[in-house]
This record gives structure tokens, sequence and C-alpha cells, in this order.
């Protein structure tokens, strides 16, 4: 084949051009495709996602009492207020929190005694007291976190102390009138 | 290379860091563009990179799985099932460990046959032969301490097969045993250093690997002539020509290893090892997996225990000196017609080898009937003197005729039976592993020294690059 058969067989854009392109698409698929598996067994496996959700029956809870389960490796708190801790709570002025919130955007409507809050302190993951019978509870009377001082109230928000944010409230409904189940599945 | 190295590559990125650390350079030598190869290899020179990308396959998917596994005794079975059922793609990650790891070994198997054939091992690669005969070593070794990792019935009988070899040597074998167990038997001790060590051997694979390819480097690949590289036009880069030609195969090597992991991932694996370790119950048939068959049929070839362990040890020992066992002054089988029929020999005795290495030593090929003189003298033990020396004079071909005489020495039916029953003669299994462990050393021992002397080879080419004068070639 000479030179100039050449030069006008190939066009600007020539057969081995394709082919080096769509050997190097079909690598960047075939690894991608590859690198998947490897990647994905590192997410939550089977058993791990099996316990992404709780069920936790709170019928034995009366006024003023506190108790606490495992949700997703972390301390899970529930406590049912009184009715003179709700009428408190609607004395607090939101513009003067640190992290504004309603309380009433933290409860379910018509269960307004139950708080549901994960027991993680906002400032650096410690387990906050007053859960548990005689644990301090803070100079609000909620709870009170004993690695740096943060001081939260009866609805879990943060009054005083250097947590930032208010304890958190997870996902949660009501399968029954006295079952909370905490989660979505994943 | 050396001092005052200069890089000569144009981008300057490249050349700065190729100056001061030459990795580019070291690449390109190895397997690049720098790196001439003879041109006229054939596919059997794809197994070395073959072999490169299942040490690779098996260190990735290992590492992974050891995210997920337990080494203890108590929990190891159930953290492969988690792996299986649990882990995302854990089974897809596990079959591909357990497979790789007998592609490993076809593909080694098939790079070592090649050296044989075309004396990849005879001078200057001598070392490079025995770092690769090391890599096989280490090969096993982490092959049969990852076999018991799932802690079923074949990995903890398995283990206990294995490490009691050590006890065949005298006066310490014992000691050693107990030092290798951790304990009086094979049990968590073991699991948990065999799962270390496991873990730990890749890697001194993967430092030999590259010792093996840089002795490689130095006089650079043999080649189906076997006849030395004479100048550049007997060469060509090996990038592109080989790394393309080696993609190939890599192609269509993990087309074969899929068709197993995803048609029949436990087509080469035994049932019995979804059975959790029992220390009261052995396997009824207990056989290695398929990659030591050979060795383990020579291994029960001889009826001695040291020296069984010897000879299997042996096998591969002689591997390290064949080199100096080979006096044939021509590399490549091509050019040796007699040698060439004794490594189609010797691969059909390995073979055989291997499939003794999983049938019952006495199972019987070849009946041959009753050892009538055995029979006679049992019976004769119990007649009176004339009678006795009767029959010994004339042993009775016909087997009515010695019933006869058994009955007349008293003997019942049942017991006359069973005296038959215990003088058959038969060819079996074991008889043919001797029959093969004897060729396979007489291949390397006896063989490969006489032949360089006796065999006429036929004339080598001139070069790569004029192959084959006419006048060069033999009459046929």
């Amino acid at each position: 084949m000479s030179v100039e058969t050449q030069v006008v067989d190939e066009p600007e854009v020539n057969r081995r051009d394709f082919i080096h392109i769509a050997t190097g698409a079909m690598f960047a698929v075939g690894g991608a495709m590859v690198a998947w598996p490897f990647i994905d067994q590192m997410n939550p496996s089977a058993d791990v996602r099996a316990l992404a959700t709780i069920e936790v029956d709170l019928s034995a809870l009366e006024p003023g009492m506190g108790m606490k389960a495992m949700y997703r490796g972390k301390p899970l708190f529930v406590r049912r207020r009184t009715e003179a801790e709700l009428a408190e709570l609607k004395d607090v002025s939101i513009s003067e929190l640190r992290d504004p919130q309603e309380d009433t955007a933290r409860v379910v409507e018509g269960k307004e005694e139950f708080l549901v809050i994960l027991g993680v302190c906002t400032h650096l993951g410690c387990v906050p007291l007053g859960t548990a019978v005689g644990e301090k509870r803070g100079d609000y009377n909620g709870w009170y976190c004993p690695c740096h001082g943060s001081h939260y109230d009866v609805s879990g928000r943060i009054r005083k102390g250097p947590a930032p944010k208010n304890l958190e409230v997870p996902f949660y409904e009501y399968i029954t009138d006295t079952t909370i189940k905490v989660g979505q599945e994943v | 290379m050396g001092h005052n190295y200069k890089s000569k590559y144009e981008n300057p990125v490249v050349n700065w860091i190729d100056t001061r650390l030459p990795i580019f350079w070291l690449v390109d030598t190895a397997v690049g563009a720098g790196h001439p190869t003879p041109k006229n290899l054939n596919y059997w020179w794809n197994f070395g990179s073959l072999a490169g990308l299942c040490l690779v396959v098996q260190l990735i998917t290992g590492i992974v799985l050891a995210m997920h596994y337990t080494p203890h005794a108590d929990m190891a079975f159930a953290s492969v099932e988690h792996i299986m059922r649990d882990v995302n793609y854990g089974w897809l990650i596990r079959y591909i460990h357990a497979n790789g790891a007998s592609m490993f070994f076809i593909v080694v198997f098939i790079h070592i046959f090649r050296g044989l054939y075309y004396g990849s091992y005879k001078a200057p690669r001598e070392l490079l032969w025995m770092l690769g005969v090391t890599i096989l070593l280490l090969m096993m070794a982490t092959a049969f301490m990852g076999y018991v990792l799932p802690w079923g019935q074949m990995s903890f009988w398995g283990a206990t097969v294995i490490t009691n070899l050590f006890s065949a040597i005298p006066y310490v074998g014992d000691s050693i045993v107990t030092l290798l167990w951790g304990g009086f038997s094979v049990d968590n001790p073991t699991l948990a250093r065999f799962f270390s060590l496991h873990y730990l051997l890749p890697f001194v694979i993967t430092g030999t690997v590259i010792l093996h390819i840089w002795a490689l480097n130095m006089p650079g690949s043999n080649n189906p002539s076997g006849i030395d590289v004479k100048g550049p036009a007997d060469t060509i880069p090996f990038h592109p020509y080989y790394t393309i030609k080696d993609l190939f195969g890599i192609a269509v090597f993990l087309a074969f290893f899929s068709a197993f992991i995803f048609f029949m991932p436990n087509a080469l694996g035994h049932p019995d090892n979804y059975i959790p370790a029992d220390p009261l119950a052995t396997p009824s048939h207990i056989v290695p997996e398929w990659y030591f068959l050979p060795f383990y049929a020579i291994l029960r070839a001889v009826p001695d225990k040291l020296l069984g362990v010897v000879a299997m040890f042996g096998s591969i020992a002689v591997l390290f000196v064949l080199p100096w066992l080979d006096t044939s002054k021509v590399r490549s089988a091509t050019f040796r017609p007699v040698y060439k029929w004794f490594f189609w020999i010797f691969v059909v005795v390995n073979f055989g080898l291997g499939w003794c290495g999983q049938a019952d030593t006495d199972r019987v090929l070849i009946p041959l009937g009753t050892d009538k003189t055995a029979v006679a003298e049992n019976i004769a033990a119990r007649l009176e003197p004339a009678s006795r020396a009767e029959l010994l004079a004339n042993v009775p071909s016909d087997m009515e005729v010695m019933k006869k005489y058994a009955e007349r020495a008293g003997m019942s039916d049942l017991a006359f039976d069973r005296l038959v029953d215990a003088e058959l003669i038969s060819f079996q299994v074991v008889h043919l592993s001797q029959i093969l462990t004897a060729w396979y050393f007489f291949h390397f021992l006896v063989l490969l020294p006489l032949l360089g002397y006796f065999e006429k080879t036929r004339p080598l080419p001139e070069s790569l690059s004029s192959p084959i004068a006419a006048d060069a070639m033999p009459a046929e």
C-alpha cells in the first residue's frame, strides 16, 4: 500500500480511532462494573440493615418517667412528660433559643406527652444524663451532658453549654396507640 | 543506570520525578515500550501475566473477605455464611477468591510446563526458575492455610492431615506438630495463626514475584525456539505488542474464570466443607484440593510414613535442581525429538498422579486372581506331614481341589473363603501411584541427565529473524 492511497482511504477519524475509543469505553464500563461490588461490600450488610428499625412499647410509661432503648447502636430516650412540664414549655420564648424549634414540631400531634429523642449530645457525642431515675437533669429539668456541661430542656432543646443543636428527634411513627416504630427500613 | 542518571522523558513533571526516582524508567523497561521482547512468543507465554493477574485478584478479594471474616473456631464457619448471605456481593467476592485459587494453580501449572517444554530453566535463567519454584511452594502453603479458614469438615481434617506430615520427622516430629497447632490438636490457636499467615504470605509471594520479574528482565524472555536473541531484528517492544496480546489472553481467561464463578462455583470444592468442623468425626472420603492431588498421590505411594513425606517434598525439591539435571545444551523441545516425547509422557504421568490422588489407594484396577501358593501354604500348615508335603509339592490350580485339602485340614467353608479373599492379588491404585511416582523421579534424575548425552538434537535456526534456513531442516 502506497502512502498516497493511505491518505486517500483514511478519513480524519479513522477505524483505528474507533477501535481505541471503543476499547477504552469497554474498559471504563467493565472497570466500573468490577469496582461496584468491591465498594458496595463496605455498605451495611443485610444483618445490619435488618436492625435499621426497632419497635418500642410505651404502655408502661407513667407521666414523669423515662426509658432508654438501643437504636442503630445508639441510645434512644423516651420521656412521658407531665402536664406541668408541658405547660411550662408553652412559656418559653422561641426567639431566645440557640436552635429555635417549637416543642410541637418535636412530637407527634395528639401524643404531645411522649418525647422521643436520640441520647447523643450534639456537642461531641456523649450520652446526656436525665432519663433514668436519680440522674442529674440540668438547669432546665431535661437532660445534662456530663462531658462538657450542656443543658437541655424538657423538649430536648439546647439551652446552655457548648452544644450547637437540639437533641435529634429520629424518624418514628405510631403503629398502635402505645407502640412506636423508630427508623426507616434501608 | 547508576549515578547521574538523567531521565529522557520530555514531559517536565515525568522527567523531574523520573530523574529522582526512576519509576517510569522501571515500568518502561520491565513491561513497556523500552523492553525488547523476542518476536516469536506464542500463546503459552501469556500465562506469566495471567499468573500476575491471579495474584492481584486474590489479594484484592482476600483483603475484602478479611473485612467480614472472623478467625475464631466458634465463629469462622458462621462468618463465612454471613459473607455468603448478608454482605453485599459477598457471595461474588468469596466465589472469586475460592475459584481464583484454582485458577491461579491452573495458570501456574501451565506456566511451569511451558518452562519445562521450552527449557526456560536453563542458563542463564536458573535463578529465575528457582524463584518460580519458590513462588509455587509459597502458593501451596498459602492455599492450604486459606482452605482451613472456613472451618468446615474438609478444612479441619485437611489441616489435621497436612500438619501431621511433620510428625514423620524423627525424634522432634511430635513436638513440631504441637508447635504448629499451638495445642494438642488443630483448634482455635491453629486457626488464628493460619489466618495471620494466610494474610502475610501473599505479600511474600508478591515480593518474590518482583524478584522473579527482575530476574526475567536480565536475560529477557526465553522463546519457542529457545535460542538467544541476536539483535534488534529479533525483538519487538513489549508495549504495545505483548501488552495487547496479554490483554487478549486475559479476556479469554476471565471468560473461563467467570464460567466457574457464575455457573459452577462449587465444582472444584468438596460438599463436606459446608459441614462445620467436627473434631470427633472424620469425613469418609478425605482428599485435598485438586491442585495438591499429584503430590498427595506421591505421598501415599510410599508405604513408609517418613519416606512418603520425603518423596512428596522431594517431588518439588527436584525442581530446584532441574537446571543442573538437564544436561542438554538445547533449550526448546522443538529441536529435541526424544525429549519432546518424554515431556508429553511426563505430562500424562502428572495427570495420572492427579487421578490417583483422588482415588482410594486400595481400589482394584486390575484383578489378578488368587495367590494359590500362599493359600496352599496356609492350608498345609494345618495338615499332617504327609499331606502337607503332597500339597506343597503340587499346588493345585483348581480351587475345588484346594478346598478338598482345606476340608481335610478341618477348615470350615467360611474360613476357607476368608483365606481365599485375603490372598487375592490385584493391581490397585497404590501400585499405579508407585509406578507413576517412580517415573516422576526417573524423568528428572535419570532421563534428563542422560538425554543430554544421547539425544541427537535438530539443527537450531540461525536467529529468530532468519528462522530455519531450508538446508538446516532435518530430512523428515
